[in-house]
């Protein structure tokens, strides 16, 4: 007896140990690495990183920019949303960005970055990223860094499945990810078989004046279109929509959308469409939508109201559109750096579907159909499918390339990036991510040349990865070198608002063009005021303008006095700087509206309505130079009915 | 009467001092970790730019700080003059190689050597005078400093390192000089051997 409870003892205690060993060894692996990860990931002061990568920002609506592989966060994108530290959204030269068919809109839920493309290769000349709340899409010029121009999406409620560039950004593509009455109207929601119909839409990028102009749309039956991507090479001609909600449920979409074993992918052969566009096939549709830009002489935001589009209907348009079956509820759909292979995420799917571009021409040219759905033929599944990825984790969302024949899928319900061979569709490897992929990034990953070296995971969830912050913790991004056979995790780093999607480019691509300032010369501005001299103050009714400028270390003028209550304020602010790295900042004590921050030989003007007498002090935000504290002035507010007159000065 | 390779020396030195119009006389680089892409003036006959576009304004802007003189090229009356006294040296250095009288080559060299040498003499006053006529209310002021850059060689202003160096349009000048003279030098030689023979 005393024998058998000493080796029960001894058991228990071996049990013990073995528990606490493995305990601690599941505590160790979550930060260790092995070699020289950290090598790999350092950047020495003063050295430059490879790649840009540029994150959206999600529900903040703006673009973060980073560097790879450290990590570094340089910049932050205004895009949809206003900015009261440079004054984005809230300068006058610069509000009517915001600008759509709802009125002022000062954010909006930014989720997919796109970087043109010439050649299906990324150029570096702009990002696009979409507002998925309010349908837009923006443009922003990667010489500056800055939103130059926001086009609002008519006829569509959600613009998710956007946006996407053609080969050579002919064309930027997005479909509205909730489908709505088309006119708009009001009807009853339980009418959604019947008035809810979908949109794509096709914005064309000017060649010569790289203005958007949303040349048509489509209108296709009210599914939920999630996301896209153009085809390349063969498949040029082509773009790719996946759908889910083929059940047309109006409520409870997590079962009543999930009931389906197929939903689609939607191929449009953008090229006919054009060609029926340009044959007069659209009907016009009356819609209200906006297009902002920022003219390019006067860099002062202009908006311009549009009141119909031109819509092209399937029935009317054969061949112009196809539906490929795909399991099931498919989220992402990505297309090989060849443009044969068609990748669907279908996440509720216990495969990876891959299309052929091949088997689909034959197909259509066979005419394999199963049917169709408001005029768009349905082709057969097996008869454009080329393989199945078994095992590919659970929930694949995302697919990129790394330009050797290799695909890497995000897996959100597993954790983890699969890595699976494209033509025998085998799992090579696979690495878990922390936690809850999204999307995934590879430099050029979505191009007919990806840089491969690094993917990026785009994480939804952190939880214990960082220091903790309270119940709202960083959002972050993993970066895994992919160069080996093995994936291998390098770096964590958190990211500025939720990362959704990020495109990477190489550095040489970007930096070459980056400007330093703006040449005063080139500043028409028309409230610039291009020498000290020239500054002044006007009285218009009872608008005050301040013609100021910003030189280190003063504002001229920077006494200012005859302001009477009622009035309102423009002060016109033009930093007469010609150096890299000195803007001004202004500000004057109890704006309602933000501050301005005015890069060397920019103009921007800030409103400000005074509400009580007294003297109010402005001053620069942004430390410019050793006297900074210096740069400072005052102007006097008086009654309404004081006798004060309006005076100006600098130095006396 | 000359030799005809003396001749075409004395040519060639009057016809080099065209490149002067094209070239910087003299250049003033700024060295500070706050400028890692440079900063400095650049001296001509005719005008003073900045080495890159907005250099010169760059520096007005830290010299207003030690109440130092905008450097305002407009009212340097040198930059007026300099393009002429060059010019002037072209053409009398052509009319010798065409009179071919000794006694003029030697003017003209002697001549230029003595405005280069006033010249400089000018640089180092005018550069005295921006470095010690200092505005009294400037914002920073440190007893004892003044802010005179070198006329030739590197001096430490503050916290900016200031090189003074002689550009391509000086040794154009100092070589025109010295082809002059060694023409003269060669032409001696070549009577030597004549009356030898």
């Amino acid at each position: 007896m005393k024998n058998i409870s000493n080796k029960i003892i001894l058991i228990v205690i071996g049990l013990i140990i073995s528990m606490a060993a493995i305990y601690s060894g599941c505590n160790q692996s979550k930060g260790t690495l092995s070699g020289n990860e950290a090598e790999q990931v350092y950047v020495a002061p003063g050295n430059y990183d490879d790649f840009y990568l540029f994150a959206s920002g999600g529900f903040n609506g703006q673009i973060g920019v980073y560097g790879l592989p450290s990590g570094r966060h340089f910049k932050t994108i205004s895009v949809f949303a206003q900015n009261p530290e440079t004054g984005y959204g809230y300068s006058e030269e610069t509000k009517e960005m915001l600008n759509t068919s709802y009125g002022f809109i000062p954010w909006d839920d930014a989720h997919h970055p796109e970087l043109s493309m010439t050649d299906g290769i990324p150029d570096g000349r702009f990002i696009f990223i979409n507002g998925n709340n309010t349908p837009r899409v923006a443009k922003i010029d990667l010489k500056e860094f800055e939103t130059m121009e926001i086009i609002e999406i008519p006829n569509s409620a959600g613009n998710h499945a956007s946006p996407f560039v053609t080969e050579n950004t002919e064309y930027i593509i997005a479909a509205t990810r909730f489908s709505v009455p088309i006119p708009q109207s009001d009807v009853p929601i339980s009418s959604y078989k019947e008035n809810f119909k979908g949109t794509m839409s096709f914005i064309k990028l000017d060649p010569k004046t790289e203005k958007m102009n949303l040349e048509f749309q489509i209108i296709v039956p009210g599914f939920d279109y999630d996301l896209a991507h153009a085809g390349k090479g063969p498949s040029h001609d082509w773009a790719f929509f996946t759908s889910y909600n083929s059940e047309q449920a109006n409520s409870l979409l997590e079962i009543n959308a999930s009931k389906n074993d197929k939903d689609f992918i939607a191929a449009v052969n953008w090229k006919k469409a054009e060609q029926y566009f340009k044959e007069g096939k659209a009907k016009t549709y009356p819609a209200e939508y906006y297009r902002n830009y920022i003219d390019e002489k006067t860099h002062i935001a202009v908006s311009e109201k549009n009141n119909q589009v031109k819509v092209l209907d399937p029935k009317d348009c054969p061949g112009m559109i196809y539906y490929l079956p795909t399991p099931k509820s498919p989220h992402g759909v990505d297309v090989d750096p060849t443009g044969e292979y068609i990748v669907a995420g279908g996440k509720l799917a216990t495969v990876i579907p891959v299309h052929s571009f091949k088997k689909m021409l034959k197909a259509i040219e066979e005419k394999q159909f199963d049917g169709e759905v408001g005029g768009i033929p349905i082709l057969k599944y097996d008869a454009v499918v080329a393989g199945e990825v078994q095992n590919p984790g659970l929930g694949p969302l995302h697919t990129e390339f790394d330009g050797n024949g290799y695909a890497y899928t995000s897996a959100f319900i597993s954790s983890e990036i699969v890595k699976w061979k494209l033509g025998t569709w085998e799992v090579v490897d696979r690495i878990p991510v922390y936690y809850s992929i999204g999307h995934l990034c590879i430099p050029g990953g979505d191009s007919k040349k990806p840089y491969g070296k690094y993917v990026i995971a785009l994480n939804k969830i952190t939880k214990d990865r960082y220091l903790p912050t309270g119940p709202e913790i960083t959002q972050s991004a993993q970066l895994i070198d992919i160069s080996g056979e093995k994936m291998k995790m390098l770096l964590d780093f958190p990211t500025v608002g939720e990362p959704h999607y990020a495109q990477a480019i190489p550095t040489e691509l970007i930096m070459k063009n980056s400007k330093k300032f703006y040449p005063i010369e080139e500043n028409f501005n028309p409230n610039a005021v291009k020498s000290e001299k020239d500054s002044r103050v006007e009285r218009k009714g009872n608008e005050i303008h301040v013609y100021m400028t910003a030189m280190r270390s003063h504002f001229s003028p920077d006494n200012i006095e005859g302001i009477k209550l009622g009035d309102i304020v423009y002060f016109h602010v033009t930093n007469l700087e010609q150096d890299w790295d000195v803007p001004h900042g202004f500000t004057v004590k109890g704006n309602n509206n933000s501050e301005l921050l005015i890069m060397p030989g920019q103009t921007r003007t800030i409103t400000w309505i005074p509400k009580k007498t007294g003297i109010y002090p402005f001053y620069c935000t942004d430390f410019c130079s050793a006297l900074h504290q210096e740069m400072q002035g005052y102007i006097r507010v008086s009654p309404a009915n004081s006798n004060v007159e309006l005076a100006f000065s600098l130095g006396k | 009467m000359m030799n005809k390779k003396s001749r075409i020396m004395i040519l060639i030195a009057s016809l080099i001092l065209v490149l002067t119009f094209f070239f910087p006389l003299w250049t003033i680089d700024l060295i500070a970790p706050q400028y890692p892409e440079g900063l400095g003036i650049r001296i001509w006959l005719d005008q003073i730019s900045g080495m890159k576009p907005n250099d010169l304004q760059s520096i007005n802007g830290l010299n207003h700080y030690i109440g130092m003189k905008v450097i305002d090229p407009d009212s340097i009356p040198e930059l007026q003059i300099m393009p002429f006294i060059i010019l002037f040296m072209i053409v009398f250095g052509l009319f010798n190689a065409y009179i071919q009288n000794k006694k003029l080559v030697y003017a003209w060299i002697i001549l230029f050597l003595v405005l280069g040498a006033v010249g400089l003499y000018d640089f180092y006053i005018w550069e005295y005078n921006y470095g010690h006529q200092l505005n009294p209310s400037a914002p920073i002021k440190i007893p004892g400093m003044v802010y005179q850059p070198p006329l030739i060689g590197s001096k430490q202003l503050l916290n900016i390192n200031a090189v003074s160096l002689p550009s391509i349009s000086a040794i154009i000048i100092l070589f025109s000089i010295l082809l002059t003279a060694f023409a003269i030098y060669y032409d001696f030689k070549e009577l030597k051997k004549g009356t030898v023979k």
